[in-house]
């Protein structure tokens, strides 16, 4: 196994020793809590409630638990000084950085499979056919987590962890409204107010193309083509990030 | 061949501040560890010792100079499988119980399960932790930090032992066992470069020591070269039923004088003025009770290295309350 193996199982080994995956029960509590809440609903409204409640919550655990470890990932180390015995084994920084990465990743991995198959169940238990679109939903869920992931990791290793959290943030929300300011300010009679935007656009990602959230709550399926083409553009945008973290802690003292 | 060569080392830390001139922790350093070598680093506070240890592992780069560690340049990837290191007071992932923090170290320096099993078992005894190691690093107390840190080191055999204040937080037994650890290491061939400042340490087990002060190399050599050539040995005499005081011929020879009631203490600079001295007292009708050559030790050369201000101020208050 490799350097960035060891890093990264070490990684999910200490998340999994920090509780992380206790977040599933708050999960399962929350979803299966507001599906007997909704259940006065017709059962159309209900069956859509549910599906639309189940992806937001794992979309909306996913990208905190992303934030939340992904900002202190490097720092942490730094830190507390635990990277000094690290950074002297035959271990380059980059793949310190991509093993620290993979780890968290597989961690959101295995939180995402996890609260799929809870939401799975819940589905059946209220008899809620189960779409194809959902696992579409999920897949690009995932994608997102990747770039947010890249993003924390990225600002982590040259900011504290609260500034890291306020920048990671900041880019998330964004990320999601770009698209839609664009549109605002491409009416807009300021010049300046329009590359503003144009800068913003093309900087932050946009998340909303990885949002299928509300059309597949109700079994509309998107092309295979366009799946592809964004999670193949958050995957490119996450490894641009990545590069930019290594490119970094390259230059770091510690 | 040198296992550590250091050649015009320079570092200096940006002061953070704009305007503010970057602060120079190292300033021009040149330093030889050879092979199979022990070799104290030794240095007070803010000296530059760890600034060095760290710039040979590549955690810090150099502003300026060169560093080669077994003929490749400090910093090198590959080079590290061949090198050893406990950084000062050791922090460490504390969720690991002792046997998963060394297999994590074994596998990080690409060592096979079957290996990294007879290894950690080996360690924790030599350490003195086999009771520990199913417990969490959290549950450890310093010394033992230390003393798992300075096992970490160690995991993979490495040729090159690099320490930064191995013996800090160790009780005396520790120390001792920490000493015949280095010394057992050099016994197999390895080269051992620590940091400290306890000099006892160093005069006991350091084939050389390099004394470093506000980031510059003021002496290095062996302990008893350093010593002898700095330092001309002094000699005590005890004697008694001497009037010391008013006698200007004891008082041209000696360093210092000390009269307590009847005896009285003479420290003269050199073993030559031994024979004069002795029969100055035999002409005053004094009694000789004892000679005693004063080795000079690492101690007397670190004072007068490091800290000159501090040693006039003690040598002052002793000349003081000798007249
Ligand atoms: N990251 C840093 N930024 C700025 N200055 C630093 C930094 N690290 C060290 N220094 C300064 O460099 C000098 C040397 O520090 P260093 O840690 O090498 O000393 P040392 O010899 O190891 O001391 P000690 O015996 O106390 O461990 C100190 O004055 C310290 O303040
Ligand atoms: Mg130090």
């Amino acid at each position: 196994m490799g350097a960035i193996g060891v890093i990264a199982l070490n990684a999910f080994r200490e998340s999994l020793r920090d509780k992380i995956l206790y977040n599933l029960v708050l999960f399962a509590g929350l979803l299966i809590g507001l599906s007997v809440l909704l259940a006065d609903l017709t059962i159309t409204e209900h069956h859509k409630m549910i599906a639309d409640m189940g992806l937001a919550a794992i979309n909306l655990i996913g990208v905190i638990i992303a934030i939340f470890i992904g900002i202190s990932l490097v720092n942490k180390e730094i830190e507390r000084r635990t990277i000094y015995t690290i950074m002297a084994r035959p271990i380059s920084r980059t793949f310190f950085i991509l093993g620290k990465y993979c780890g968290l990743v597989l961690t959101l991995f295995v939180n995402l499979s996890i609260m799929l198959a809870v939401f799975l169940v819940t589905l059946w238990l209220y008899h809620v056919p189960i779409a194809l679109s959902l696992f579409q939903a999920v897949q690009l869920i995932f994608v997102e987590i990747l770039v947010v992931t890249a993003i924390a990791l990225f600002f982590s290793t040259f900011s504290s962890s609260t500034l890291s959290a306020i920048l990671t943030l900041g880019i998330y929300v964004i990320g999601h409204l770009t698209a839609d300011l664009r549109s605002i300010a491409a009416n807009s009679e300021s010049g300046v107010m329009k590359t503003m935007v144009d800068v913003l656009y093309y900087l932050c990602p946009n998340l909303e193309m990885l949002n299928i959230k509300g059309q597949a709550a109700v079994g509309i399926l998107v092309a295979p083509e366009y799946l592809m083409l964004a999670s193949l553009y958050g995957m490119v945008y996450a490894g641009v990030l990545l590069s930019g973290a290594c490119l970094v802690f390259q230059q770091r003292d510690f | 061949m040198d296992d550590i060569v250091i050649e015009d080392l320079t570092k200096s830390y940006a002061s953070g501040w704009p305007g503010r001139p970057p602060f120079v922790a190292l300033d021009g350093l040149y330093l030889t560890v050879g092979r199979g070598e022990i070799f104290g680093f030794l240095g007070p506070n803010g000296a530059g010792k760890t600034t060095t240890l760290k710039i040979l592992l590549g955690l810090v780069r150099a502003t300026g100079g060169r560093a080669l560690l077994l003929g490749q340049p400090a910093g090198d990837v590959e080079t590290r499988r061949r090198i050893g290191f406990l950084p000062e007071s050791p922090y460490f992932y504390d969720y690991l119980t002792a046997e998963e923090f060394l297999g994590f170290y074994g596998q990080l320096a690409g060592l096979g399960h079957v290996a990294i099993a007879q290894r950690v078992t080996d360690l924790l005894s030599l350490v003195g932790l086999a009771d520990a190691r199913d417990r969490q690093l959290r549950k450890f107390s310093k010394g033992m930090l230390q003393r798992i840190g300075l096992a970490q080191a160690l995991i993979h055999d490495p040729e090159l032992v690099i320490l930064d204040e191995p013996m800090t937080g160790l009780d005396p037994v520790g120390r001792k066992q920490v000493r015949d650890l280095i010394l057992s290491l050099r016994d197999r061939g390895k080269t051992i470069f620590f940091s400290t400042h306890i000099l006892h340490d160093v005069e006991m087990i350091c084939d050389r020591v390099g004394i470093v002060i506000k980031g510059r190399l003021l002496a290095s050599g062996r302990v008893d070269e350093l010593v002898r050539q700095d330092h001309t040995q002094s000699v005590e005499i005890v004697c008694q039923h001497i009037k010391a005081e008013g006698n200007a011929f004891i008082h041209s020879l000696a360093t210092r004088v000390l009269q307590q009631g009847q005896q009285c203490l003479i420290v003269l600079p050199s073993p030559d003025a031994v024979d004069a001295m002795v029969g100055e007292i035999r002409r005053q009708g004094g009694g000789l009770l004892s000679v005693t050559p004063h080795k000079a030790s690492l101690e007397d050369l670190f004072f007068q290295e490091a800290a000159p201000e501090a040693s006039r101020v003690q040598a002052d208050s002793l000349t003081g309350r000798a007249f």
